[in-house]
């Protein structure tokens, strides 16, 4: 069953329209990844459906339940997490209390799930009195994705977590998030780098605002006009 | 010159009550507030009907110990909060909230607290008059110190029971599940969004902690000289001059911007008429602002 | 009767004089905010140099026994003209001068900069008073033609000098923002970074703008100075020497020199008739606060159009949008 479906989605900012009626499913229990080139939409979509911008027109549908054009500070409340891609951490706050603060609508204890989060990115533990402001890019980008996972987030959307980071660190990452999928964690992972083909179960790829490509990642890595079209390669 | 110096923290500590509140509501909204100074001066006038009320009560009319006024004063405070709370809360509901929801530029906000802190002011001018008032009447005890410096007994209690506010607010921000989500929403508010944290109502929260500073701060600066109705507009300069200093909706910036600009103010008149004050405070934010825009103390920690 | 009907006619053409003023004022502010985007809140700075330099520039230095009670640095005793032109000059100088040092600052600051500045310059005209006198200031200003007619028909000549001056400036400001330079203006108020890359120098359009503006707030003070004949720096506190400029051209319609001028009769006429009316409901004893409703009343509009009409009654010309 898709945990999430767009349908047919039209967004933008303003009076710029830019995503030209998408749609699209993501499995429950995959790592499903959206890419494409710069500016062809990829962050629009993921705003829309976490409810920072409204779809103008189309459906978005998570568990079942239309979301469409529902508020953000709700979204985060029926398991759908989201990460940005830039300013992605509370910058003066320290790393633990920026989990605290991911952990801020939780009325439960939530300490264990703090325990978990530390064993997934065990880089964190040693910094946890440090301010998030002077972590390294990669540490900023395990810490920004700890704090999403505080709400246990069935779903949780990424967007471009490799930007700027080393090839290693990459790699680091992605890992992490096969872990995450292994625990039972839907990925929804926007990229624009290539590398993020190793590790998907299904792919996506959108340029210009629509819908060009889609198929398992294996199928879409050994497509030689894909990959030159899109890819850059 | 030491006796300015600590004229100046006086003063400096009463403007930083005033500052506190107003970068975390610059901080968390994006408002410069203009009417933060009349609403000092309305947090003032505001107590004087209850020191009146608590005299009519025998053992309110005892002074507190060595200083000038009585406990009916001491008690004032507490009503004077949380109306100067409530006051703020319904201003921020009627204006700066739908402004805020229409996606008005923050200059319309901006705007829209000049026309707050004029229609304070007025009303200031209905009810209580042109005139200087005063909570108490009689003599002010004053401290004799070492360096010549000359010390009213008041001024002590205006220092202690402003650092105590300022530390509990400090205390509240750092250790408070609230507080923390106060500086999660001043460093970043579209994550807070994100973590599902409701930005209005931390509004509300911000709006409440810098009220009750600046009813503090205004019954402090109405005990150190005394009410008029101009009295929060010649914050208004250093306050902002204070903040600038400081970082934007950098609280311990805030803090030592205020101190900085009350000495600066009280050292000044060691050389120029004391009406320059607030030019002074305008030319230190002007240099500020030329050489460190972002701010001096402002490494955005808190 | 007839002398009643002569109180109300006199009322109306002191009423149009101030309302005439204050619209130049708003027009001086459209060129600094409508058209460019230049938060000045220091209208009050300009209005205040400008009066000043007017009244230095054409009273006479005082002599006998009023020069121990009038101090001014200098007095040249030229004729009004003078008195105004110097006044736009000395006023877009010290613009220049602010503009060099602010003009860079991002908008919130320089709101705060240019209520600071327009601050500093009444307490620097109160404290000094070797300059102007002090807190006292200077009286007895010279008025133009004053000689030539009957004083209680003075008003109706000064009505006609200020109307004209109002004229020549809303024409040049009309032909200015259609001009090349105008459009220029505009498109840096709009998008400074693609105007820059248009390669226009859009900290220079800034300036001129400034300067400009000023001028035109210099020639309103020095207008406010021969009519009031007499200045002192309390009259150039910020809520009569600022804000309520800015309630009348955000009334009006920012980017609209119609809507300056229609805002600042409708504002003006709201603020010196609520006095009658104000003074006829209040019980007795109350009259001294009663005019303070007037603040309230202002305050009250100003946040009620940002609310309501953030546009202004009449609005742009031209469709762009502001806030």
């Amino acid at each position: 069953m898709s945990i999430l479906r767009v349908e047919d989605v039209v967004s933008g900012y303003g009076s710029m329209e830019v995503l030209h009626g998408v749609s699209l499913g993501v499995e429950e229990g995959q790592i499903v990844s959206l890419l494409g080139p710069n500016g062809s939409g990829k962050t629009t979509l993921l705003r829309t459906v976490f409810g920072i911008l409204s779809p103008w027109k189309g459906k978005i549908y998570f568990k079942g339940e239309d979301i469409s054009g529902i508020a953000a500070e709700r979204i985060a409340r029926i398991g759908m997490g989201y990460v940005p891609q830039e300013e992605n951490i509370f910058p003066s706050l320290t790393v633990q209390e920026n989990l605290e603060m991911g952990a801020f609508i939780r009325e439960d204890d939530w300490q264990p799930r703090l325990e978990e989060v530390y064993e997934l990115f065990p880089d964190l533990t040693d910094r946890r009195k440090s301010r998030a402001g002077e972590l390294s890019g990669g540490m900023r980008q395990m810490l920004a994705i700890g704090r999403a996972l505080m709400l246990n987030p069935e779903l949780l959307l990424l967007d471009e977590p490799s930007t700027g980071l080393a090839p290693r660190l990459v790699d680091a990452i992605f890992e992490r998030i096969v872990k995450l999928k292994e625990q039972g964690v839907t990925v929804f992972l926007v990229e624009q780098n290539a590398q993020a083909l190793q590790i998907p179960d299904k792919a996506y790829i959108l340029e210009g605002g629509e819908k060009k490509a889609e198929g398992g990642a294996q199928e879409l890595l050994e497509d030689a006009e894909i990959g030159r079209l899109y890819l850059g390669r | 010159m030491a006796e300015l110096v600590v004229y100046g923290i006086v003063l400096g500590s009463i403007i930083a009550l005033g500052s506190v509140g107003l970068t975390l509501i610059w901080g968390i909204t994006d408002l410069f507030n203009c009417a933060h100074g009349d609403q000092i001066t309305v947090g003032a006038y505001i107590a004087l009907p209850f020191v009146s009320l608590f005299s009519w009560i025998g053992f309110l009319q005892a002074k507190v110990g060595p200083f000038s006024f009585n406990w009916g004063l001491a008690l004032a405070f507490i009503p004077a909060i949380l109306l100067s709370i409530g006051l703020a809360v319904l201003i921020d509901r009627w204006v700066y909230k739908p402004l805020r929801q229409s996606g008005a530029h923050f200059i319309t906000s901006f705007i829209a607290s000049i026309g707050v802190a004029w229609g304070l002011r007025g009303l200031i001018y209905i009810i209580w008059g042109a005139d200087f008032r005063f909570y108490t009447k009689g003599l002010r005890p004053m401290l004799f110190l070492p360096l010549e410096i000359k010390l009213r007994l008041d001024e002590i209690f205006i220092v202690v029971v402003a650092w105590a506010a300022v530390a509990t607010v400090y205390l509240f921000l750092s250790k408070a599940k609230m507080g923390k989500a106060l500086r999660a929403l001043a460093d970043n508010r579209g994550l807070a969004r994100v973590a599902g944290i409701n930005t209005e109502r931390m509004i509300v929260w911000a709006w409440g902690i810098a009220a009750a500073l600046i009813a503090i701060a205004g019954i402090l600066y109405g005990i150190e000289t005394q009410l008029r109705p101009e009295m929060g507009w010649i914050f208004l300069l250093p306050l902002f001059a204070a903040i600038i200093l400081g970082g934007k909706g950098s609280i311990t910036g805030a803090l030592a911007g205020g101190l900085v600009l009350g000495i600066a103010q009280q050292v000044s008149t060691a050389w120029l008429l004391p009406t320059y004050k607030p030019a002074v405070a305008f030319i230190i934010m002007i240099l500020v602002l030329l050489f460190r825009p972002k701010g001096i103390f402002g490494r955005r920690q808190m | 009767m007839g002398m009643e009907i002569g109180g109300i006619l006199n009322f109306l053409v002191s009423f149009a004089i101030m309302a005439s003023i204050y619209a130049i004022f708003s027009m001086g502010l459209n060129v600094h905010w409508g058209y460019t985007g230049l938060l000045n809140f220091g209208i009050a700075g300009f209005f205040a140099v400008g009066a000043y330099t007017s009244a230095l520039v054409t009273s006479p230095m005082p002599t006998g026994v009023l020069t121990n009670y009038v101090k001014q640095a200098f007095g040249l005793n030229l004729p009004f003209l003078v008195g105004v032109v110097a006044a736009a000059m000395v006023s877009g100088l010290i613009a220049a001068l602010i503009g060099l040092l602010t003009l860079r600052l991002s908008e919130g600051y320089l709101a705060i900069s240019t209520i600071g500045i327009a601050e500093s310059i009444r307490i620097f005209f109160n404290n000094e008073s070797w300059l102007a006198n002090g807190p006292q200031g200077l009286i007895g200003l010279p008025q133009p033609l004053h000689d030539l007619f009957p004083p209680g028909y003075y008003n109706y000549v000064y009505l006609v000098i200020v109307l004209a001056f109002l004229a020549v400036i809303y024409v040049a400001l009309e032909r200015g923002i259609r001009s090349p330079w105008g459009r220029v203006l505009r498109a840096v108020r709009e998008d400074e970074v693609m105007a820059s890359a248009d390669g226009k120098n859009v900290f220079l359009f800034r300036l001129q703008a400034l300067i400009l503006g000023a001028m035109i707030m210099g020639i309103g003070g020095a207008l406010y100075a021969h009519f009031s004949a007499a200045i002192q720096p309390s009259v150039f506190e910020p809520l009569f020497g600022t804000f309520i400029i800015w309630a009348m051209l955000t009334l009006g319609g920012t980017g609209n020199n119609k809507g300056a001028i229609l805002g600042s009769f409708i504002v003006w006429a709201l603020w010196s008739w609520s006095t009658f009316v104000i003074l006829k409901i209040v019980p007795r004893g109350f009259e001294t606060r009663a005019p303070f409703i007037r603040y309230v009343l202002i305050g009250l509009l100003l946040v009620i159009i940002l609310l309501r009409r953030p546009k202004g009654i009449i609005g742009e010309e031209r469709q762009v949008s502001r806030f």
